[in-house]
Parts: structure tokens; C-alpha cells; sequence
């Protein structure tokens, strides 16, 4: 299974989303320092789910590190997260 | 150093400045884009702050991160508080809220909101 599916099996498990992006944009890092050149190191989730209502940018940031900490402590360098909820995801398109 | 050393030393550097970046590379020379960001958006506010270099030694760069309790680097203390990485900071920025922090916690910076 190829890192970018296991971040979305296990986000999908943890947290039922309304909306699952996962984009690696190791390509775009290729030659950087600490890049490993894997093809699978540096991505940008965007994730909407009911889990974080309620919960400030910091806990839900913590939230995912947690649900995919394995790969990060492996694998992936770097981790760009947006964490909305339905309601403000709905706010921020319209 | 062992780790109790380094969480120390951390836990001194958080103590002795109001603003504390720990970063790969440093503010004139960032080696990642993320640090990169959260420089931009410090310098813009005219915030004064203290860098700390994660890529000068390994085990600084895992103490930071045991010590804070998350996984990437940029992270950003203000007045001994984490606050956030990069995504954390740039949102906050593009909400006004870290301005607003600022303010609230006696930390001078220029009362900018958006970059343009």
C-alpha cells in the first residue's frame, strides 16, 4: 500500500470525513534539504469531518498527528494540514 | 546532551524569549518553505523574535519535537505558549487572530492584517 493510502485509510477510519483530499507534493521538493527523494514524503491533506467541532486549529492539528503518526515519524517529512468542519467548510466556498 | 538536557535547554530558550522560532535554517538563510513562511509572516508584522536553527544538531531537532509533543518544525512559542507550525500560523495570520494574540499578550508588532 503506497503511503498516500494509508493516510487516507486511516483518516477515513478515524475520523468518517465529509471530504478527504490527500495530495503528495513531493515533486515539488525533490532536491531540498532533508527531501529522502522517496516520492512519498511531503503531502497536503485537506480533510472536512464533524470530528473537530468544537476544537481549536492546535487540537485538531494533534488530532491527525496522532491518527497518522507512524507515518510520521517514518516516511513523510512534511505534513500540511486544513481542517475544517462541514459548516465552515460550507462558509469558505460559498 | 540526553533528551533531559535538551528539553532543558528548550524549556529555558521558551522561558527567555516572548517570541521563539524553532526553524530549519535560519531567517536570512530558511531551508524549508514552511519556515520560510511563518519568517514572512513574523517579518511583516514586524514582530521581534529569536530563531533557533533545528538543523544544526539531530537530536535538537527530535528534543523540539518530544518536547512540544508534535511532529514538524516550524513551531512557534509566544510568550511560552506553543502556538502552531506553519498551516497554524498562516491561518491565524489570514484571520487576524495572531495579530489579535499578539496584542493581547503585550507583544509589539504593527498592526498590519493581509499581505497583498
Amino acid at each position: 500500500m503506497s503511503i498516500e493510502q494509508a493516510i487516507t485509510e486511516k483518516l477515513t477510519r478515524a475520523l468518517t470525513p465529509a471530504l478527504l483530499e490527500v495530495n503528495n507534493e513531493s515533486h515539488r521538493h525533490q532536491g531540498h534539504a532533508g527531501s529522502p527523494g522517496t516520492g512519498e514524503s511531503h503531502f497536503h491533506i485537506k480533510i472536512v469531518s464533524n470530528g473537530f467541532s468544537g476544537k481549536a486549529r492546535l487540537e485538531r492539528h494533534r488530532q491527525v498527528n496522532v491518527i497518522l503518526q507512524d507515518e510520521l515519524s517514518g516516511p513523510v517529512h512534511a505534513l500540511s494540514i486544513s481542517a475544517l468542519t462541514p459548516e465552515e467548510h460550507a462558509n469558505q466556498s460559498s | 546532551m540526553s533528551e533531559t538536557e535538551i528539553h532543558d535547554w528548550i524549556r529555558k530558550q521558551v522561558a527567555d524569549n516572548d517570541v521563539l522560532l524553532f526553524m530549519k535554517g535560519t531567517r536570512q538563510f530558511p531551508q524549508c518553505g514552511f519556515s520560510s513562511q511563518v519568517i514572512q509572516i513574523l517579518d511583516y508584522l514586524g514582530v521581534k523574535y529569536h530563531d533557533v536553527n533545528v538543523l544544526d544538531d539531530v537530536s535538537l531537532r527530535d528534543g523540539v519535537k518530544s518536547f512540544t509533543n508534535w511532529p514538524t518544525i516550524p513551531q512557534l512559542y509566544i510568550k511560552g505558549e506553543f502556538v502552531g507550525g506553519c498551516d497554524i500560523i498562516r491561518e491565524m495570520f489570514q484571520a487576524n487572530e495572531l495579530q489579535t494574540m499578539l496584542t493581547e499578550r503585550g507583544v509589539a508588532h504593527d498592526q498590519q492584517t493581509q499581505m497583498a
